[in-house]
């Protein structure tokens, strides 16, 4: 069993709602897409080259100001609910823990980090650098991994070409490799149907949604990752630019329609937040897929001052803490157990009780 | 995963719907989504690359200069195929030896194939030989730029070269 309380905040520091916007957004998570100029990409590396890169960029990585205290994750030396667990953090990638049906780990597969940022060794390019923040913090958390990016470029030597930029082993994520998504929870537009319009509108001005994990998972308790589709042909300032732009945006209809709502139907939106707690603080059994969409109905009474006595970092907690690795390994039983729902539901009826408690 | 429809084949294409003001998605294989005539903006997101890559293997003996596909790349021996199987290339110098049929991507891709933000030679130790290796660097930006008839690059570019010159 991996130790993470070795981590700052045991690596979820993102999810303590101080950022700002914290009521709408989740986090704000960068990524750069890096390789080193001397190897080829990641699905011709053999094994014995994959440890080179680790050696490598490791080196560079202890050499660095950020980097020099990073604790080491081997994925590919954990079991399969250690690599759960990190991914569940939002730390790894569905990919570099191997979490897919058919996946494996890829000998090699390692993560560094510190604090908020670090980077994923032998992804699909051979380093992923990335920050993760608490709330709506593009620049904070551009700046964070671009002097990391600064660091390990002065150590190593990156492929980059001079029209195309950055090289990625994928032409999708060419040029500057730059991938920023915020994690944001849109109940309003759900409830007022006007999501697929934003959606489809976000397509059309170069951004792509995702699910609570990022790339290929679903959208499950209302949550969106929102990110930049292109990375090639406008600068990482402009690209965060645009992407905060139409954030705040997508931010001012979720809060227009969550008005639309309170105005039009305000006993039935009372009746489903409550309804929603109700269920969470007394139900016996609970899936994870219906805990996080009561966890959306009770947030959305919170953000629009309907349920008074409940945190925003309770409810982020309980959406980290519920996933079932973080719950196994709480309750010291497998993933695969049976009675998880049992167990999930007396876990969330244990917090939102001390919370009540606390708050008298 | 199976199709969430037929549960034969495998699911491609990722449908999220809102129905009953509750969001799912649906799994779907190319055939079933087809005949549901699905365009979701998820679906639409994801096509550029493979509508890019089917084409590739479609239409290459009727396009010019077509993609040379029975070659590979010299450095580490990918081929064309491969990349059209995987989507993912074997190395850097693959964006050389396919840099035609890359450009084509690249461009409807990301709208453009020129990199316009950090550029890593500025940014590495500074060491006296750097200097020079960024004007070398700027005039072969100035040059690609001026033989893609890239006008507003090439000024900027110049302007950027005498600064460093």
């Amino acid at each position: 069993m991996i130790d993470l309380s070795l981590l700052t905040d045991g690596g979820v520091g993102w999810l303590d709602a101080s950022g700002p916007s914290s009521h709408l957004i989740l986090s704000t998570r960068i990524r750069l897409a890096r390789n080193l100029a001397d190897h080829v990409f990641q699905g011709r590396t053999s094994e014995t080259e994959r440890e080179e890169i680790l050696t490598v960029v490791e080196r560079a990585a202890r050499d660095s100001v950020l980097l020099r205290r990073a604790t080491k994750f081997r994925l590919d030396r954990l079991d399969r609910e250690d690599r759960q667990l990190l991914h569940e953090r939002h730390l790894v990638s569905k990919e570099l823990a191997g979490l897919d049906p058919e996946g494996r780990v890829r000998s090699g597969a390692t993560l560094l980090v510190q604090d908020r940022i670090g980077v994923m060794l032998n992804e699909e390019d051979h380093l992923r650098i990335q920050g993760l923040h608490s709330g709506f913090a593009l620049e904070a958390a551009y700046a964070e991994v671009d002097r990391l990016d600064a660091e390990l470029g002065q150590r190593l030597a990156f492929a980059f070409h001079p029209e195309f930029g950055y090289l990625t082993s994928c032409p999708t994520n060419v040029g500057t490799g730059l991938r920023a998504s915020v994690l944001i929870h849109l109940p309003g537009l759900v409830l007022t149907k006007e999501i697929s319009k934003v959606l489809q509108g976000l397509a059309q001005v170069g951004l792509t949604f995702r699910g609570l994990y990022g790339e290929g998972s679903e959208v499950v308790g209302n949550f969106f990752q929102l990110s930049n589709q292109t990375t090639l042909g406008s600068s990482e300032g402009e690209l965060l630019d645009h992407l905060g732009k139409m954030v705040r945006q997508v931010m001012d209809y979720e809060e227009q329609a969550r008005q639309v709502l309170l105005r039009d139907a305000p006993a039935i939106i009372e009746d489903k937040v409550w309804r929603a707690y109700g269920l969470l603080r007394y139900a016996r059994a609970l899936s994870f897929e219906e805990a996080m969409n009561l966890l959306s109905g009770v947030r959305l009474g919170v953000g629009v001052n309907l349920i008074p006595d409940v945190g925003m970092y309770t409810l982020n907690k309980l959406l980290v803490y519920t996933q079932p690795a973080h719950l196994a390994v709480a309750e010291g039983v497998s993933p695969t157990e049976p009675d998880l729902p049992f167990r999930r539901a007396r876990f969330v009826r244990k917090v939102l009780e001390s919370e009540v408690g606390r708050r008298g | 995963m199976s199709c969430d429809q037929c549960r034969e084949r495998e699911a491609v294409i990722h449908l999220t719907q809102i129905v009953n003001e509750q969001v799912t998605t649906l799994h779907l294989c190319e055939r079933c989504a087809a005949e549901k005539g699905v365009e979701s903006p998820g679906a639409v997101a994801k096509t550029p690359l493979g509508t890019f890559l089917a084409a590739m293997g479609k239409d290459a003996p009727e396009q010019t200069p077509a993609p040379r596909t029975g070659e590979s790349c010299a450095r580490c021996g990918a081929s064309l195929q491969d990349f059209r199987e995987s989507g993912r290339l074997g190395c850097s110098e693959c964006y050389h030896s396919f840099e035609t049929p890359l450009r084509d991507l690249l461009r409807r891709l990301h709208g453009s194939t020129h990199h316009m933000g950090e550029r890593y030679a500025e940014r590495g130790p500074a060491t006296p030989s750097n200097g020079g290796h960024q004007e070398a660097d700027l005039r072969e930006q100035l040059r690609l730029a001026v033989e893609t008839e890239n006008f507003e690059l090439a000024a900027e570019l110049r302007d950027r070269l005498r600064v460093a010159e």
